[in-house]
This record gives structure tokens, C-alpha cells and sequence, in this order.
């Protein structure tokens, strides 16, 4: 495709592979951008919420020029039983001003700034090239073949971002050439429904273009381990869910199909009332977590983001660990040109400073995590269940005096789950976090 | 097609763009696997309805046009007989929200 030899190849242009290109180019490589869709986007799906700080690390007080939709200024986990609803919530003006902490986005929009950012910086973006092997000599990986006509594509180093599936990191030899297990990926789905900006602002009680992000738990996912979320946007919503891909083939029930589940719940159905759906789209989420993660690098190759396992599912973050991932991406490949070295140990620099970093910080810290959430379907609706029985009985007045309705509900709460159980679950759960 | 209508999946996928190319990304390998195959996982867990079970032909359909290129195919045949590729450059779904 080009005669030049790149100074580094970057394949796909998300989150990892563009903040990758654009520390890279600062720096004055000569850096190409791979990407298979038309446009920098075009492929790409999440909630999505985007977490503010390793954006601005990158690009400094971006929100007054990126496509984001609303700063989120309003959190609620709703825990959901049948039709009843236990709603917590946290509401921070803080949150509402600058710099803020996170923001609704819708990735078709957000991506292709994002990519201009790198462009502006001197990379270059080439889309409509699909990615279908690394070029290897004598084990070094020296470039990539692609599917255009003289598609190969020459460079000091390959940046994988290549997303969930990752052929790239495998046929590399970063990670087993076969399909990831179940318990190691969610499958999410959403619907963008269009409201008018008044009416959002109205039922959500949100003013001056804040958000409000809900995720939900419980019944409303019948029985699959993941959760459930509404995001606004200026003038949509973001409905949808991820759940287990091991759990939706245990339960043999179609990802859509919980979908409207969620849609015709009591608690959201007015919510989305008259909104005209503009998008359904789906997405994969690898969640294997630390004992997944693939071989972060190799001779003339580093992975980073989706394709690299990069996700905390407790904190819902994704995307900001794609992005510092792939700017220490860029970082390491900047010192192994100084060094003219791209080898394996001298790429070895990229994994030092992703443990420096809260990327592998966070997930080895919540290594136990993936493994206690694939089993842990029937738990995410138990407690959920649970917590919606002692809110009734607390709540209703039934002449019952306080001191038998209490005893009533300590045993329901036992009949529920027993306190060996009990005990067991919070061990567990506590384990897999701390 | 408003929020609270019930629409069927395939009503839901037309409200995708997608820039199809002549042929496939996407196949099963060995057609009697899926004679055998007790689950037929593939036909529940793909969001986009790809995969359909046709009791007269005896076979998995493979409508390949709805493919929302998520990959869930792929862990999701047990067998591994589902031959997955991404579409060609600028080929496939090409997503407007996202």
C-alpha cells in the first residue's frame, strides 16, 4: 500500500489505537492508523459512559470541543424484583461543573474527534482497510497484510487494538488461536431512542444539559449474571444490557429478547414513552480480567484495550483503560526507537509501565472478580430480591406490630438465602474485590 | 418505530445501516454438526438473530446481511463450526450512534 516503513502500524482506531497514534506522533514518529470500518466509529458500540481523567491526560479540557453528549452529574443503581424497583442513587454538583467525571457519549460520534485529534497531531488514518495477518521475519513482527490491492503495510512496531475478537493478538501469537471462553466474554445489546432534550431533562430532573446514568440489576435480567443500563444523551437515551455469554447459553434466551424485557419494565417504560428508536446495536465485552490477559507484547508487537482484556466490569470502565493503555503503548514504542531496539525486552517497557500504571494495578487487584460475577448469576437476583422484601415490609403499613413484622422479614431474609449462604456470598464477594 | 412498540429483531436490525458486500463473511463449516448439535446455542446467542434453525432444510440458515460483526458466534458454536471473518474494508454494519 505504501513503500514507506512506518515507524509504527496502529490497527483500529478505538480508544487504545488512537491515543497510541496520537502519543506516538507527538513524538514524533511516523505512525499509520488501520481501520477496517468507513470512517473511525462506524464499528464501534458501548453504553457507553466515558471516564473524564485519561482523555484530558491526552487532550486537555476536551469536553468544550469533543461530541460528548451529557457530563454525568447523577448516578442510580436500581436493584429490581418483579415490577418493584430499590433505587439508590448519588447526585453531585461537582460532577455537573468542569472538569466533570464522566460523560454519556455515543461512540459513532466521539470517535471520529478522536481520531482527528491523532490526525491533527501527524498520524495517518486510513479507513476501509480490513487487517488480515501480521507480516513476521524470523519471529520479528515487521508489518501487516491487509485486504487491499499491495496491502502490506510496513513497520518498526504493530500496535493491536483490533477490539474484542483480536485475530491479531492470535495470529501474533499474544494469546491461544482459539475462541475465548464463555465465562470470559459479556454480550450487550442497546437501543439509541430519540426524546427531545425538554423531555429528558424533565423526567430525569436533570437541567443545564447534565446527565444521569441507571444501571439495573436484578429480575429484570431473568436470571443472566450482568446488568442492565439507561444513559442520556442531549436528546436520546441509551437503553440496553450485557450479560454473561455462558449465563444467555445456560438460560437459552435471546440477548433482544431481555432487551425488551427491560423496555416494558414498569420503571422504565415511562422513561422511554414515545421515544423513536434510531439504532439497535450490539457489541462483545471481553471480561476475562486478569487471568485472561493476553501476552501484552512480543517481538515488534504490543496489544492494548478490548484486544488486550483491558475492562473493570465493578467500575464499568473499559474505554479509559483502552486509552492509557494505548498511550503507554505509545510511550514504549517512543523509547524503543530511541533505543533502536524492537524486541521483545525492549517492548518489555510497555508492561512496566502498564503495572506502574492503575491499568494492571486495578485488574489484578480484581483479578477473582470475572470468575465470582460468571458464577454469580443467581446471587446478582437473590439480593436484589431481597433488599425489594425488606423495602415493602418496612414500608407497609400493615398493623402488624414493628416487632413481629420484624421477625418476619429476618426470616424471609434467611428463607431467602440461609446465613451459612449468607456469610459464604459476602466472603466471596468481598474476596473478589478487596 | 416508537420505544414502546413490540417489533421483532429483524424490524429492529432495519433501523441498521449496513454496506453489504457480494459474498459472506460468515459460515458454518460442516452442515450435519449442526444436524447433531444438541443446543443450537448459535441461534439464541447472536443479538442479531444471524443464525435460524430451518427444521425442512435441515440446516442453520446464515443470514449474514443483519451480522452486527460481535463475534459472540464464535464462542457460542461449542463445535467450533462457524467460520467468522471480518467483512471486507468499509464493508458491513456500519453504525450511526453506536
Amino acid at each position: 500500500m505504501a513503500e514507506e516503513k512506518f515507524d509504527a502500524c496502529v490497527v483500529g482506531a478505538g480508544p487504545a489505537g488512537i491515543a497510541a497514534a496520537l502519543t506516538l506522533a507527538r513524538g514524533g514518529a511516523d505512525v499509520i492508523v488501520l481501520e477496517r470500518g468507513s470512517a473511525p466509529g462506524t464499528k464501534n458500540v458501548m453504553g457507553g459512559i466515558l471516564y473524564r481523567k485519561m482523555l484530558q491526560d491526552l487532550v486537555p479540557d476536551f469536553w468544550k470541543e469533543a461530541p460528548i453528549e451529557r457530563p454525568i452529574a447523577e448516578e442510580q443503581a436500581w436493584l429490581t424484583s418483579g415490577e418493584n424497583v430499590v433505587k439508590l442513587g448519588f447526585r453531585s454538583e461537582a460532577f455537573a461543573k468542569e472538569p466533570y467525571n464522566s460523560f454519556s457519549v455515543l461512540r459513532a460520534r466521539f470517535d471520529p474527534w478522536f481520531a482527528q485529534q491523532a490526525e491533527k497531531a501527524g498520524a495517518m488514518l486510513i479507513n476501509e482497510t480490513t487487517v488480515l495477518d501480521v507480516i513476521k521475519e524470523d519471529g520479528q513482527v515487521v508489518g501487516v497484510r491487509t485486504d487491499r490491492k499491495e496491502g502490506d503495510v510496513y513497520a518498526d512496531v504493530v500496535i493491536a487494538g483490533d477490539g474484542a475478537i483480536s485475530w491479531l493478538s492470535k495470529k501474533a501469537g499474544l494469546q491461544p488461536d482459539r475462541p475465548f471462553p464463555a465465562e470470559h466474554l459479556v454480550v450487550g445489546c442497546k437501543e439509541v431512542i430519540e426524546l427531545p432534550r425538554e423531555v429528558i431533562e424533565q423526567r430525569f430532573n436533570l437541567k443545564d444539559n447534565a446527565g444521569m446514568s441507571i444501571e439495573l440489576f436484578g429480575d429484570v435480567l431473568r436470571g443472566n449474571a450482568g446488568y442492565a443500563f439507561l444513559y442520556t444523551n442531549k436528546e436520546s437515551l441509551s437503553l440496553g444490557l450485557g450479560v454473561m455469554l455462558n449465563d444467555l447459553m445456560r438460560t437459552k434466551q435471546k440477548p433482544y429478547e431481555l432487551l425488551d424485557v427491560l423496555k416494558a419494565h414498569p420503571a422504565v417504560a415511562p422513561l422511554i414513552k414515545d421515544g423513536e428508536v434510531r439504532e439497535y446495536a450490539a457489541k462483545m465485552i471481553p471480561e476475562g480480567g486478569y487471568p485472561a490477559l493476553p501476552h501484552l507484547y512480543g517481538p515488534g508487537i504490543l496489544v492494548a484495550g478490548d484486544a488486550a482484556m483491558m475492562t473493570n466490569a465493578a467500575h464499568r470502565e473499559g474505554s479509559n483503560l483502552a486509552m492509557e493503555a494505548g498511550k503507554l503503548a505509545g510511550r514504549a514504542v517512543l523509547e524503543a526507537k530511541a533505543r533502536r531496539d524492537f524486541s521483545a525486552a525492549s517492548l518489555a517497557r510497555y508492561e512496566k509501565l502498564l503495572e506502574q500504571s492503575f491499568v494492571l494495578k486495578d485488574l489484578r487487584r480484581y483479578r477473582k472478580l470475572p470468575h465470582f460475577i460468571a458464577r454469580s448469576g443467581e446471587m446478582l437476583t437473590v439480593y436484589p430480591a431481597m433488599a425489594n422484601m425488606l423495602a415493602e415490609r418496612f414500608l407497609t403499613v400493615s398493623g402488624m406490630p414493628k416487632g413481629e413484622e420484624q421477625l418476619a422479614m429476618l426470616k424471609e431474609t434467611l428463607r431467602m438465602r440461609p446465613l451459612p449462604r449468607l456469610i459464604g456470598d459476602t466472603w466471596r464477594a468481598l474476596r473478589a474485590m478487596l | 418505530m416508537k420505544a414502546d412498540e413490540k417489533v421483532t429483531v429483524e424490524e429492529k436490525l432495519g433501523l441498521v445501516r449496513f454496506k453489504h458486500g457480494k459474498e459472506s463473511h460468515l459460515s458454518v463449516i460442516a452442515e450435519d454438526v449442526c444436524v447433531r448439535c444438541e443446543g443450537k446455542w448459535c441461534t439464541t446467542i447472536c443479538p442479531a438473530h444471524v443464525y435460524e434453525w430451518s427444521p425442512e432444510q435441515n440446516k442453520v440458515i446464515v443470514n449474514w446481511e443483519n451480522c452486527l460483526e460481535t463475534g459472540a458466534c464464535i464462542t457460542g458454536c461449542p463445535y467450533a463450526n462457524i467460520q467468522f471473518q471480518y467483512p471486507k474494508g468499509g464493508k458491513g454494519v456500519e453504525f450511526r450512534y453506536g
